[in-house]
């Protein structure tokens, strides 16, 4: 008998240890529609199976609140039933002596509270409020709910352009998300519940990188109609594409000098190159599509006069103003907004950074954005000052990867406080205050607080803001309802009270993101040909191949590289790297076909037309 | 065409074809339980799987199509043993209580468990319960579903209805009705084409035999029965007779031996509603600018269902006559009662339909303008018939042949093929046809009508009145793609039959179930083989009928025809349509 020992897992552990894992992922595959109180008793037995089995409340109370919440899902509970619950639950919070008893019985009072009705429903009508809506995860969580079983399955088979054409009936923009779309697609694959998710994004990019030159959709007959889209970002040009393919005559106002929106005024070259986003907007106009650019409307032309001369009007202004952090200084010679400098860059008018010290402040894709632009336009140092923990950043966190790996530093848990300038207002420092991360606020994440250290000084030749963007309603404001700063229409795109006006996008949501715009065009083209009093029916006549039987056991996810950091810092070429063949086979046989297998094949599992 | 090895048999298959088709076509059978084809290939139960070889896991046969080169075993060790654990968990959630179920000797379920050589179960039995207003005339058992979903696919694409829904989720899922609606609440048709396309017995029509066996007992009571056109073609085939022996005449046969004092038949009040109908549709013609357009029959209690809670708006479209059925009331409980000199009140009226939604007709409240009664105590399907003359131990083939009674057991080949879909369309035209010109045509002038498609339409001149346009269509889905484009005006019509089961009738929800067969159009040439063969082909030939107006009503759409041979579509109301549901919230939100 040794004095002491060094721990090793048994080998039971490490396989516990490893289904742990694998749970996690399937918690994280969950979809999305099951009864919250079924889900709440099944965590409830996996929170009682931990219990050390010292003190009561935990080791017995869990059991009693199973017992209870069985009673709800079998038909056997009351109104009592249901205060005993809320009850035991409080007594086990505030009396159980550990996390495991207290957060167990936190999470069932949560949703007693949080999900009430869904416990009457069982209790009184003996019947359950969840549902599965939609059964393929993929396309359940993408917002224009693009058919992505049968574009993977097309690209296993090398019909590119078949893949790319099946995409177009719900998103227009297959190239522009192929490169930068933030991919929600993938969240809940349920090939996460084997290993990892498809990479569905990477697979799109394969695609329209090979699918060759399309000929243009075919347009139904002309309708007549004549229809307006103010705004010729994603969400302007999807609504615009659908509508001309309807057989509208539709016109697009942009205000800049190009169309693209925040594809071109907001996304740098090096992450979606300008060729392909031109070829993209060529497709698309090859509907015929009328433009005017460097229109602004409220100022060249009025929104009364498009409402005369259009039949329907749709609203996809963006969110293009920038917000300020409102602190001392900021208006000194040398403080620019990141929209400001984005927009100058799609124009083409590329600032010199040459051996300056440029500080961002944000924490969001834009300011990574803007951080990795100012390291290609010569910048000696960049600094991004964010008050929170780099976890908590918004931005994905390959962007804030990629920004250190190109030699961006990234100063966390620090607050700006004021810009100094010298004596001709320009400005030479941001100083900043520590923070000390605190509470979980209500969304999740944690507060920054002001630590007990002394501020901080931060030399800057330029400071760049990047901590948000909002809507540019001036022109507007008398003619369409605003609500929050945004204007205020229905998840139908509609606006109240203003016929034949439909609204979406960011200038609608705030900032959000590309696949969002873009299934707000979609939804408004739909609705706007409704209301000229027509039922243009969208579909594709791409057949999809039949789901094959390969095992698939698991197997590790094919990521896309990205160029070396030291090469691509110094231009703004593309920096990642497609697929290669292998690796686009590779990564589509792993699809687990849920249109088919499962409960797609029943309901729900692939929508051909809308 | 695909070539594949089955069993060890080379299979040749069409491209496309799935892996269950290919061995069925090639004599392999391979067992199923939640597949109907075209409609329900979902893979759910779990019990056509096969082995494929160079494939790891089982496929299901039912939604994979051949390949070529493939060699797949139907009855492989490892597929045994998969369709008997599936069997076994299956039955584990099942209310295996075979003795006291309706469909026992006619349940996929059952057999297949008997051939899979089950006879105890290694699992633990947790058998759902679930709530129903047993007094509905649909009635589902959730301890008996199997959640095959058959029921579901078939309302939502044959019927276009969507009254099931999967409800809960997770190892709760079950079926149920849609948007948390009870039955009596849903816009449901009570087709009952889920009842005849369920596996087990977890869907049924509301018994109702035991009332009747009720009023056969008691004394005080003079009890009446009518057998609808489509019972005939059907009614043998529990008892393993040829449609030729089963005939209606030893169907009255065995009626009079069960214990009804009058065996009649709906016949008789099909030709009724052929002059009373036809006599309508000859004044809407005529009249066309004060009438809506076109005119609908009003026969089916599905169809009429289905019009009351989705086109409500072409309400007033539809026949203001009364279905056969319930003109058989009306007249037995006045015309008859005073005939026999019997208190209306001491009649009992049975009625023998193909048909589950009869059963909600009879009781809509203004279904009572005889005597203040109901006019038709009680509806029994052909199965409940069936299960009658079972329990009564009675051999139907050892019965002679029996005349039905007078003066409402006489009917003509045109009331007949009421129970084949067309059939009353021809039927009106060739009554129509006499009206207008005062001469018969060739009774098989109109044969476009007949036949199984599922939307017909033809163009018929009649001297003196012109073109008719008529369309006939079965299954509510078509039903609905035909109201939506008249609706749209692109089609236009002057009169338009509509029966809810696809088929009509002869494949109504009431009839005999067949699992995985479509007997409609045996049934349905069975009836016209009927009216070929009859005496009498034209409804205003029926003598009985026209005594009824000679001695009583007088003439078609006289005050007292309009009294008790039509009705008010509007004094009843349908639960808001599911659709209208789903609209509203999606409104909502």
């Amino acid at each position: 008998m040794s004095r002491l020992e060094v721990n090793t897992p048994s080998r039971a552990q490490a396989v516990v240890e490893s289904l742990y894992k694998d749970v996690e992922r399937r918690i994280a595959a969950s979809p999305p529609g099951l009864c919250p109180v079924d889900m709440a008793l099944n965590f409830l037995t996996l929170c009682h199976a931990q219990t050390c089995g010292k003190c009561v409340p935990c080791r017995i109370g869990l059991g009693q609140l199973k017992n209870l919440l069985t009673d709800v899902l079998e038909d056997r509970a009351t109104m009592e039933t249901l205060r005993t619950i809320e009850e035991t639950a409080e007594i086990i919070v505030s009396s159980a002596d550990c996390a495991i008893g207290t957060s167990a019985a936190e999470l069932v009072l949560r949703g007693v509270r949080g999900f009430r009705d869904d416990y009457v429903e069982h209790i009184q009508n003996h019947r359950c409020l969840g549902s599965l809506e939609n059964p393929v995860p993929c396309v359940a969580l993408c917002p224009a709910g693009v058919d992505i079983p049968g574009y993977v399955a097309l690209i296993h088979e090398g019909r590119y352009a078949d893949a790319v054409r099946l995409i177009r009936k719900d998103n227009p923009f297959p190239t522009a998300c192929a490169y930068i779309c933030e991919h929600p697609c993938e969240a809940r694959c349920r090939r996460n519940m084997i290993d990892d998710p498809i990479n569905i994004r990477g697979l799109k990019r394969f695609a329209v990188d090979n699918a060759g030159e399309l000929p243009p959709p075919t347009l139904a007959a002309p309708t007549g109609k004549k229809v307006a889209v103010i705004g010729g970002g994603p969400g302007g040009l999807s609504a615009a594409y659908y509508l001309a393919i309807m057989g509208h005559a539709v016109t697009v106002y942009e205000k800049r000098q190009r169309l693209g929106g925040m594809l071109r005024y907001g996304i740098p070259n090096y992450r979606l190159p300008r060729e392909k986003l031109d070829q993209e907007i060529n497709y698309i106009l090859s509907t015929g599509i009328q433009v005017k650019t460097g229109v602004t409307v409220g100022e060249d032309v009025s929104f009364e006069d498009l409402r005369q001369e259009y039949d329907s009007l749709y609203i996809a202004i963006g969110a293009h103003t920038d917000k300020k952090i409102g602190i001392e200084g900021e208006e000194s010679e040398g403080v620019l907004s990141a929209v400001e400098m984005l927009r100058n860059i799609g124009d083409d008018r590329m600032p010199d950074f040459t051996g300056k010290r440029v500080v961002v402040v944000g924490g969001g894709n834009v300011a990574m954005d803007v951080t990795r632009s100012a390291i290609r336009l010569g910048a000696s140092r960049v600094t991004c000052v964010y008050r929170r923990r780099e976890a908590d950043m918004t931005a994905l966190p390959e962007e804030v990867h990629g920004a250190v790996a190109e030699g961006a530093d990234l100063l966390t848990l620090h607050a700006p406080l004021r810009i100094e300038s010298d004596e001709n207002g320009k400005a030479v420092a941001l100083w900043v205050q520590p923070q000390i991360i605190g509470e979980i606020d209500k969304g999740g994440r944690p507060r920054p607080n002001k630590a007990d250290l002394p501020e901080r000084r931060l030399e800057a030749d330029l400071i760049i803001v990047a901590i948000g963007q909002g809507v540019e309603t001036y022109g507007f404001e008398r003619s369409v309802p605003i609500r929050h700063g945004a204007i205020d229409a229905t998840s139908s795109s509609q606006l109240k009270d203003v016929s034949g006006v439909f609204a979406g996008g960011d200038c609608v949501t705030g900032p959000a993101t590309v696949i969002r715009a873009i299934a707000a065009g979609k939804v408004a083209a739909a609705n706007i040909d409704e209301y000229l009093g027509f039922r243009h029916i969208i579909d594709s006549d791409v057949v999809i191949p039949n789901p094959r039987f390969d095992n698939k056991p698991p197997h590790g996810r094919v990521n896309t590289s990205e160029r070396d950091a030291a090469e691509r810092k110094g231009d703004f070429h593309c920096i990642e790297c497609g697929m290669t063949l292998e690796g686009a086979l590779q990564e589509s046989s792993r699809c687990l076909r849920c249109d088919h297998f499962g409960y797609g094949v029943f309901k729900g599992g692939r929508k051909e037309r809308w | 065409m695909v070539k594949l090895t089955i069993d060890g048999k080379t299979v040749e298959a069409r491209e496309g074809c799935t892996i269950l088709e290919a061995a069925r076509s090639a004599g392999i059978p391979v067992p199923s339980l939640c597949y109907l084809k075209d409609i329900n290939e979902i893979g759910a139960c779990r019990l056509c799987l096969v082995e494929i070889q160079g494939i790891d896991r089982l496929v299901p046969s039912c939604n994979n199509v051949v390949e070529e080169g493939m060699v797949v075993y139907t009855n492989s060790p490892r597929v045994r043993k998969a369709r008997r654990i599936n069997m076994e968990l299956l039955l584990s959630q099942h209310d295996c209580r075979c003795a006291t179920c309706v469909r026992s000797g006619n349940c996929t379920l059952q057999s297949l468990a008997n051939d899979l050589n089950i006879y105890a179960l290694p699992y633990q039995s947790e058998i759902p319960v679930g709530r129903w207003n047993r007094k509905a005339p649909l009635i589902k058992h959730a301890s008996k579903c199997i959640k095959c979903m058959r029921c579901v696919q078939v309302c939502d694409k044959v019927q276009s209805l969507g009254i099931w829904d999967v409800s809960g989720t997770g190892s709760r899922t079950s079926v149920d009705v849609s948007f948390n609606r009870k039955i009596e609440d849903a816009d449901c048709a009570y087709c009952g084409q889920c009842v005849t396309h369920c596996p087990t017995g977890a869907l049924r029509e509301r018994d109702d035999t035991m009332d009747v066996f009720a009023a056969l007992a008691d004394p005080e009571i003079t009890t009446v029965v009518q057998i609808a056109p489509a019972v005939r073609a059907a009614w043998g085939e529990y008892f393993g007779m040829p449609r030729e022996t089963a005939s209606a005449k030893r169907l009255a046969a065995t009626l009079r031996k069960i214990g009804f004092d009058y065996v009649f038949d709906t016949n008789f009040s099909a030709d009724l509603t052929i002059m009373e109908e036809g006599s309508e549709f000859v004044e809407r013609f005529t009249h066309k600018e004060e009438y809506a357009w076109p005119m609908f029959t009003s026969c089916c209690p599905g169809w009429v269902r289905f019009l009351r809670s989705q086109f409500p708006e072409l309400t007033d479209n539809l026949s203001t006559a009364k279905s056969p059925q319930q003109m058989f009331g009306a007249v037995t409980k006045s015309y008859f009662a005073q005939k026999i000199g019997v208190d209306p009140h001491k009649l009992f009226l049975v009625s023998i339909m193909p048909c589950v939604a009869k059963k909600s007709e009879c009781a809509l409240p203004n279904m009572n303008d005889a005597c203040g009664d109901p006019d038709v105590d009680v509806v029994l399907t052909t199965r409940e018939l069936v299960r009658m003359i079972r329990s009564e131990h009675i051999v139907p083939q050892a019965l002679t042949e029996e005349e039905f009674d007078s003066p409402l057991g006489t009917g003509t080949g045109a009331a007949v093929i009421f129970g084949a879909t067309g059939g009353v369309m021809d039927a009106a035209l060739r009554s129509a046809y006499f009206l207008i010109t005062g001469r018969n045509p060739d009774p098989d002038s109109f044969t476009q009508v007949r036949g199984m498609e599922g939307w017909k339409e033809a163009v018929f001149h009649i001297p003196g009145a012109g073109a008719v346009r008529v369309a006939v269509v079965s299954g509510l889905g078509n039903a609905r793609r035909l109201l939506k484009a008249i609706r749209k005006g692109s089609v236009s019509y002057d009169f338009v039959e509509v029966m809810a089961c696809p088929g009509g009738c002869a494949g109504g929800g009431g009839q005999p179930i067949h699992d995985g067969c479509e007997l409609a159009e045996d049934r349905g040439n069975e009836l016209w083989r009927l009216d070929h063969n009859a005496q009498l082909r034209f409804s205003h030939e029926n003598p009985e009928i026209q005594a009824l107006y000679a001695e009583f009503l007088e003439k078609p759409l006289s005050e007292k025809s309009h009294h008790l041979l039509h009705t008010d579509h509007h004094a009843w109301e349908m639960p808001v349509s599911g659709r209208k549901i789903k609209e509203e919230r999606a409104h909502v939100s």
